[in-house]
C-alpha cells in the first residue's frame, strides 16, 4: 500500500516538472527568438565580385560561378547560412534559382545550360533574409577543343613517342642495342623443353583483367611468342581465360603462332577456353586443372588480384616451373615468393620484345630506358628546386588536370 | 590484306583514342561515350561465344569421361540451374536466383578467399627463411613492420610504431614508386608498339 501511494507521488511530480521544463524551453526558445528579432534587423552584407566565366577544359555545357564570401559569413555577425545563385537569359528577366551552396563556399558550377546562349546570374546571401549581389553577364557556355591541363602529358607522350620512332629506325638500321638478360625469359625454352620431356601440359594465366588493360595485351603479345615454341616442341597449352573478349583474341593468338611454326593441325580451339568471370571461382578452376593435369610449367603474366598468391602457391605445391609477370606492384611479393621466375613491372612489357629479338621491338625497350633516365633527371631537379623556396615553382609546372 | 585491314583499324582506333584524351568538347566526349558503348556490345556477343566454349569444353569431358568430369557435370549443372532460375522468376533480391547467390556462390567464395590465409602463413615460411643478407634484412624489416602494426607493438618498445612507419613511407614507397614509373614507361611503349603496328604477334607472322 505504501509503495503504491510512492509510486502515485513520484507520478504527481513528474507530471508537475515535465510541462514546467518544457514551459522553460519554449520561454527560452521565444526569448532568444525574440532577442534576434529585436537586435538583428538587417540583413547580411551581399556577395562581392562576383564573376561567371565559361568552364575552362569542359565539354561545354557548364558555366562557373564566383564569389567573394559576404562580410557576415564566417566574420562580422557571422549569420549567413548559405548561398543561392540566380539565373536568367535577360539583364532585365525573371531570376530563377539554380543552385544552392553551404555558407563558406564561394564556387557553383551551373552545369543546366545551353551552350552559346547568354546568361546572367546573381548570387544572394541568406540567413532568414536575403541580400543579393549586382547582376553579372552575359556568359556563355562552349566546349573547348584542346584540355591545357593536359600539356604536361601531351608533351611527354610526343618526346616518348620520337624516342620510340628514333630508337626503333636505328634498330632497323642495324644499330646494335644491349639489352640486359632477363632471367624470366631465357628461362621460357627451358620451361617448355620441360614440359615436353615430361609428356604435360603448360598452362598459361593471361591475367583477371580485361582487353582493354595493357597489361593483358602484353601478355597476349608473349603468349603469341610461347604458343610458338609450344607448337614447335609438340606440347599442350592450356589457357583458361577469365574474359569471354580475352578468350577470342586468345585463340586467335595461338591458332596464328600455331600456323607459323607450321603445325596447324596440332592446334586445338578446346584447350584455350572460357573459365569464369568469378574471381575465386576462376581460382579454383585453375587450382583444380593445375592439380589435375599435373601441369609442367605455368605461365602468369598479365593483371592479378588476391587470387595470384592461391594461384601460384598451388603451382609451387605441384611442383611446376612457374614464371610470373605483371605489373600490379601489390602482387608482385607473392609471386616472387612463390614462382621461379618473376617479371618485375616494365619487364613484363619488355618480354615480347626480348623473346623476339627483333630489332625495331628491341628499339622500343631502348626508348623506355632513355625515358627512364629523363625521368631520374626531372626527380633529381623536382628535388633540388622544391629544397629552394622561392624556386619551388618548377615542381608546379609538372601538375596534371583532368 | 588479312594482317592490313586490323592493323589499320588498331592504328585509327588508337590515334583517336590519344587524341581524345587531349580533347574535351562534346564531339570527342560522344567517340569515347561511343566507343564504350561498342566494347559493351560486343562484351555482349563474347559472352554468348564464352558461354559457349565453356559448354562444349566440359560436355567435351562429360562425354570422354576425362579425369575430373564429375566436375564438369556440376559446372552444367550450375549454369543450368542458374539460367533456369533466373528465366522463370527473374533476379530480383527475393527470388531464388539471389537466394542462392547469397547462400551458396557467397560463401564458397569467401571460402577460396579464406584459402589465402593459409597460402600467406606458407609463402612467408619460405620468403623469411634466413638464409642470406638480404632475406636477414626482409625477415627484420617484415618483424618490425608487423609488430609496429598492432596494439602490443607499442608496449614491447614504444619507438617501433615510427621504425615501421618509416619502412613503410620510406624504403617502401620508394621501390614501390620506381616501380610504378617503370610500369608506366612500359604501358606507353606497348601501347605505341601496338598501334604504330610494331609490335603485331598478336596477328601472327612472328618471328
Amino acid at each position: 500500500m505504501r509503495t503504491k501511494i510512492a509510486e502515485r507521488r513520484v507520478e504527481g511530480v513528474n507530471r508537475g516538472i515535465i510541462p514546467l521544463v518544457a514551459f522553460l524551453f519554449l520561454l527560452a526558445i521565444g526569448g532568444r527568438a525574440g532577442a534576434q528579432s529585436s537586435t538583428d534587423t538587417l540583413p547580411p552584407s551581399p556577395p562581392s565580385e562576383v564573376t561567371a566565366f565559361d568552364t575552362h577544359n569542359d565539354a561545354g555545357k557548364n558555366i562557373t560561378i564566383n564569389w567573394k564570401l559576404s562580410a557576415d559569413d564566417g566574420t562580422g555577425r557571422n549569420t549567413v547560412k548559405g548561398y543561392d545563385i540566380l539565373r536568367s537569359e535577360s539583364r532585365s528577366g525573371e531570376f530563377e534559382m539554380v543552385g544552392s551552396v553551404v555558407a563558406g563556399i564561394s564556387t557553383f558550377q551551373d552545369d543546366k545550360v545551353e551552350n552559346h546562349r547568354n546568361y546572367f546570374y546573381k548570387v544572394r546571401a541568406k540567413d532568414h533574409r536575403f541580400s543579393e549581389s549586382g547582376i553579372v553577364g552575359p556568359v556563355q557556355a562552349s566546349g573547348q577543343w584542346y584540355n591545357t591541363n593536359r600539356t604536361v602529358v601531351l608533351i611527354f607522350v610526343v618526346i616518348f613517342t620520337a624516342l620510340v620512332i628514333y630508337f626503333v629506325s636505328s634498330a632497323k638500321k642495324g644499330k646494335k642495342l644491349y639489352i640486359r638478360p632477363i632471367p624470366g625469359m631465357d628461362a621460357v625454352d627451358e620451361a617448355v623443353g620441360r614440359a615436353t620431356e615430361m609428356g604435360r601440359p603448360i598452362l598459361y594465366i593471361l591475367g583477371l583483367s580485361t582487353i582493354s588493360d595493357v597489361a593483358t595485351l602484353a601478355s597476349l603479345t608473349i603468349l603469341g611468342r610461347v604458343a610458338k615454341k609450344v607448337a614447335e616442341f609438340q606440347s599442350k597449352l592450356l589457357v583458361p581465360c577469365y574474359d569471354p573478349i580475352v578468350m577470342t583474341v586468345a585463340q586467335e593468338v595461338v591458332k596464328n603462332a600455331y600456323l607459323d611454326a607450321g603445325r596447324p593441325d596440332s592446334y586445338d580451339e578446346s584447350n584455350i577456353w572460357f573459365l569464369s568471370q568469378s574471381q575465386f571461382a576462376y581460382a579454383a578452376g585453375v587450382n583444380g586443372i593445375m592439380l589435375r593435369e599435373r601441369t609442367a610449367t605455368n605461365f602468369y603474366l598479365g593483371m592479378f588480384y588476391a587470387e595470384s598468391l592461391i594461384l601460384a602457391e598451388t603451382g609451387n605445391i605441384a611442383g611446376s616451373i612457374q614464371i610470373a609477370g605483371t605489373d600490379a606492384v601489390v602482387q608482385l611479393p607473392f609471386f616472387i615468393t612463390s614462382c621461379d621466375y618473376t617479371l618485375i613491372g616494365e619487364e613484363f612489357y619488355a618480354a615480347s620484345a626480348y623473346l623476339s629479338r627483333e630489332p625495331k621491338l628491341l628499339g622500343s625497350i631502348k626508348a623506355q630506358d632513355w625515358g627512364k633516365m629523363g625521368l631520374i633527371a626531372l626527380i633529381v631537379l623536382g628535388g633540388f628546386f622544391a629544397s629552394i623556396h622561392h624556386l619551388s615553382g618548377f615542381v608546379n609546372l609538372f601538375t596534371v588536370g583532368h | 590484306m588479312r594482317r592490313q585491314i586490323p592493323l589499320a583499324i588498331t592504328l585509327v582506333g588508337g590515334v583517336v583514342m590519344i587524341i581524345q584524351y587531349f580533347i574535351p568538347h562534346q564531339i570527342s566526349q560522344e567517340i569515347y561515350r561511343g566507343s564504350l558503348d561498342w566494347l559493351m556490345i560486343i562484351a555482349g556477343f563474347t559472352m554468348v561465344l564464352g558461354i559457349g566454349s565453356l559448354v562444349i569444353h566440359h560436355t567435351d569431358k562429360l562425354k570422354h569421361h576425362r579425369e575430373g568430369w564429375g566436375y564438369s557435370l556440376v559446372t552444367l549443372a550450375g549454369l543450368a540451374v542458374m539460367s533456369i532460375v533466373g528465366l522463370i522468376w527473374g533476379m530480383a533480391g527475393d527470388k531464388p536466383f539471389m537466394q542462392i547467390f547469397i547462400y551458396a556462390q557467397n560463401p564458397i567464395q569467401a571460402t577460396m578467399f579464406s584459402l589465402l590465409a593459409f597460402f600467406i602463413a606458407s609463402a612467408a615460411y619460405r620468403a623469411f627463411r634466413a638464409r642470406s643478407f638480404v632475406a636477414t634484412l626482409l625477415l627484420l624489416s617484415a618483424i618490425i613492420v608487423m609488430i609496429g602494426r598492432v596494439p602490443i607493438g607499442a608496449k614491447i618498445w614504444s619507438p617501433i610504431r615510427l621504425v615501421s612507419d618509416w619502412l613503410l613511407d620510406y624504403p617502401n614507397m620508394v621501390a614501390k614508386r620506381a616501380i610504378g614509373l617503370g610500369v608506366g614507361l612500359g604501358m606507353i611503349s606497348t601501347a605505341l608498339k601496338i598501334i604504330l603496328g610494331i609490335e603485331r604477334s598478336y596477328l601472327g607472322g612472328v618471328k
